[in-house]
């Protein structure tokens, strides 16, 4: 037999904890339809039943205000669960309950994981289970899941509800006399019409119009304007009346019953106190020094570096293993197949490509158990509570700033895991304000962009320099932020009444299923989006390829070259490698020939597609100072933002220049009479700004939930860096 | 008997809430975490930059923004 079970309660109850000591592996990861709110299911079972649990999203009520709680309604009242386990915190019970409360207006049948059982008596607060289950009607069970206590009894408690097949009668309370005559004169209209009463019972419905609640109200809308408008009209009248004498809202009436109803409950003896509750708790003795004006600042500054290192510093090695595995294969393949575009493809196409891709995985991994860390432990929800008021002058929320951080915030981050990074943000406006403003941080790839330019043109000024592009893409990226609330994400600011959870110790195995989860799902999704652009852009760098009679000028070139020197003198070249040392002269022959592939290189580049692309944006892009050269770079920095740096390289005919040792590529722009300091500065602030990488884009087009963002942050951002860099260089034209 | 919005109060002092003035989103946030009249409150502390504010309520912490706090009318505890 088999039975779904909804996991439900309030965040930091403990829900996700059971949920993994419930599955463990069994679990599998998916996304509500069409949003981007987590659905995890698994599964378990008691003797023959077999259940599927389905892990909901963490609520505090059935409102349908956030995604979240609009999930979750939606999970009960469509898929209609055999039963909802909710979990509460045995510590904080009245709040808790306010949820339980909505699950039986629903009429849902709940089985109750009194949870947290250890923290409630070291706090001296008893609680008589048997009472309170009396009163409420439902089982409850006590748990301390951390340690799988009461897992097997709480389990075979849902099961009997199943066996049972008890169905309870939806909980009908009173919520005052104004509201309950309402609801005694909407009921039977809804009733009558069988007006939406598959899905809900009535008297919920004419409690969702009262609350004036959007989703509801447009349902009915739907299904029967007539009776919609009847139920809008008594609501109206309540309201008018409510507003008049009482001076507040239906809808506040209605929350203020449930929770008396709550406290009559508990005032029975439920709950007794051994100790006084208003003394300070360890949690309230780490945030005094943690929260503090002076310390807290400090403090955070501290463990936010310590993040940055541990997530940079360990993931290099793992990062190197897989860069020399692919570069390993490459030089396999470089070695095994003939010559031609298939070979080209293999390397350049596929191995760099996807090399390229999982060339993140340890830096998400890392990134990821790091954040997961400071998530579990409570300490993000604090740092969210210190920065709001700075984040929130630019539209943003306190909680943003980790994902600036990772992003680059301190030069050398990475925008792949700062996108993923958004995920702990809650309001959705802010989050996606985060989202698109997090690329404009300095990424470790953008960094041999900044040092080739500055080596070539401040090189007296170096840590200056750095320091003014690390400012200039803060406040670009604060800025943007600001312009992006006040037009295309505009809206008031989600209200910061958030939770401060006590401070707990994570658990090892909640960390790694956490890390697990997200590096899975960055691997399987944004790796085959990615092998197929990777692809396009190979093609758009190799492809026509040069006409025959050019590659025939070149290939006459090499042989002029080879006719007028000694056989010998070929053959010495032919045989050289790296440890060997040759002849001046075959040095001189091998130079010259190196030479001709080096322009035979940049000439094919040209008249690829990215580089007619690059050619025909000379006409708008010579208004930044920046020539065809510099945009096929610009281009190719879309694939990762290194390139930048080896496509200049061949573009000045210098093959292929490694990101790591650019003096020659320096010497060379500093010397052309095309660069100056105005036109590196210039395409400094182009770097900072310009398009995210593509792996970078697909990250944001997932967690945004559309492909429509990701589109828009490329064209965004291109437009800004446009605008900021012609600025630059001709305002700075004007003045030098 | 002192009644006075929630921002006016000083940290470590508490009282009971009269009344929330909040309506829409905010107000139904501020009801589901439990903040309704009768509720008994006490300020744990600022943050650094004074704003939001940390409030102790039925046995959990929460944080609320100044003006957010604006809407909480609160009968202080002599």
């Amino acid at each position: 037999m088999n039975a779904t079970i909804a996991l439900a309660g309030n965040p930091n109850s403990g829900k996700t904890t059971l949920f993994n000591e419930l599955t463990g592996a069994r679990q599998h990861v998916g996304n509500y339809p069409g949003v981007t709110v987590e659905k995890k299911t698994g599964t378990y079972a008691v003797k023959e039943l077999k259940m599927n649990i389905v892990d909901l999203p963490g609520t505090y009520s059935l409102s349908a205000y956030s995604l979240e709680e609009v999930v979750t309604r939606d999970f009960l009242v469509q898929e209609k669960p055999e039963t909802v386990v909710n979990i509460i915190d045995a510590s904080n019970l009245e709040r808790n309950l306010y949820l339980t409360l909505q699950f039986m207006e629903l009429g849902i049948p709940v089985c109750i994981a009194l949870n947290m059982m250890d923290v409630a008596e070291k706090r001296g607060i008893e609680i008589d289970i048997k009472k309170l289950s009396n009163l409420l009607g439902v089982p409850i069970i006590p748990t301390i899941v951390r340690n799988g206590k009461g897992k097997k009894e709480l389990m075979d408690a849902a099961a009997d509800i199943i066996k049972n097949h008890t169905i309870p009668s939806p909980l009908d309370i009173s919520y005052g006399d104004d509201i309950d005559s309402a609801l005694a004169e909407m009921e039977p209209l809804i009733s009558n019409a069988t007006f939406l009463t598959q899905t809900y019972p009535a008297r919920w419905i004419a409690l969702k119009y009262l609350e004036n609640d959007e989703q509801v109200q447009s349902l009915g809308d739907a299904k029967s304007p007539g009776i919609s408008a009847k139920l809008k009209k008594i609501t109206d009248r309540v309201s008018n009346h409510i507003s008049n004498t009482l001076n507040t809202y239906p809808e506040a009436v209605i929350a203020d019953h449930r929770y008396g109803y709550i406290r009559s409950i508990i005032r029975q003896d439920v709950i007794t106190y051994q100790q006084d509750q208003s003394r300070l708790r360890m949690s309230d003795k780490i945030d005094q020094v943690v929260t503090n004006r002076f310390a807290g600042p400090l403090i955070m500054i501290a463990i936010i570096f310590g993040l940055y290192q541990f997530t940079f510093t360990y993931s290099e090695m793992p990062v190197e293993w897989l860069e020399s595995f692919f570069g390993w294969l490459g030089s396999v393949a470089e070695s095994i197949l003939p010559d031609g575009l298939i070979k080209s493809l293999i390397i350049s196409g596929i191995i760099d490509g996807v090399g390229g891709v999982l060339g993140f995985v340890p830096l998400i991994m890392f990134m990821f158990f790091g954040i997961s860390l400071l998530e579990d432990s409570g300490y993000l929800a604090r740092v969210a509570f210190m920065l709001d008021r700075v984040f929130r002058m630019f539209g943003l929320h306190g909680s943003s700033v980790m994902a600036f951080i990772v992003s680059g915030g301190i030069a050398g981050g990475c925008a792949v895991p700062g996108v993923m990074a958004t995920r702990t943000l809650k309001s959705q406006k802010e989050r996606l304000a985060t989202l698109l403003t997090v690329p404009f941080m300095n990424c470790g790839a953008k960094l041999p962009v900044f040092v080739l330019l500055i080596a070539a043109f401040f090189a007296e000024n170096e840590a200056i320099m750095m320091l003014i592009i690390t400012f200039i893409a803060w406040g670009g990226a604060l800025l943007a932020a600001k312009f992006l609330r006040m037009t295309v994400i505009k809206g008031e600011s989600t209200p910061f009444v958030m939770e401060l959870p006590p401070y707990r110790l994570p658990t090892f195995k909640g960390l790694a299923i956490h890390t697990w989860e997200r590096t899975w799902q960055y691997i399987k999704k944004a790796g085959t989006v990615i092998l197929g652009i990777s692809i396009i852009l190979w093609a758009m760098m190799t492809f026509p390829g040069l006409p025959e009679t050019q590659s025939q000028f070149f290939e006459q070139q090499r042989q002029e070259l080879l006719a007028n020197v000694s056989p010998g003198l070929i053959a010495e070249i032919e045989n050289a490698n790296n440890k060997t040392k040759i002849s001046e002269s075959a040095q001189q022959l091998s130079d010259k020939l190196v030479a001709v592939d080096r322009v035979e290189a940049e000439t094919a580049l040209k008249q690829s597609i990215a580089g007619r692309i690059g050619t025909a944006m000379e006409s708008v892009t010579q208004f930044a100072g920046f020539d065809w050269r510099t945009n096929i770079a610009l281009v190719g920095g879309f694939a990762a933002k290194e390139v930048v740096v080896s496509t200049l390289g061949t573009a000045y005919s210098l093959g292929e220049v490694d990101p790591e040792e650019i003096g020659s590529l320096s010497d060379v722009l500093a010397n052309d009479p095309g660069w100056n300091p105005l036109v590196a500065f210039s395409l400094i602030i182009f770097t900072i700004f310009y398009a995210p990488c593509f792996v970078t884009v697909v990250c944001i087009a997932r967690e945004a939930g559309s492909w429509k963002w990701g589109a828009f942050s490329m064209v965004f951002n291109t437009v800004i860096a446009f605008i900021l860099s012609i600025t630059v260089y001709q305002i700075g034209s004007i003045i030098f | 008997m002192q009644i006075m919005g929630m921002r006016q109060m000083g940290k470590k002092q508490s009282g009971t809430i009269t009344s929330i003035l909040a309506d829409g989103e905010l107000g139904r946030r501020i009801r589901d975490m439990g903040l309704v009249p009768g509720t008994k409150i006490q300020i744990m502390g600022r943050a650094p930059l004074y704003d939001p504010v940390a409030v102790r309520a039925m046995g959990f912490t929460l944080t609320l923004r100044n003006k957010e706090a604006d809407y909480i009318v609160v009968e202080m505890e002599d």
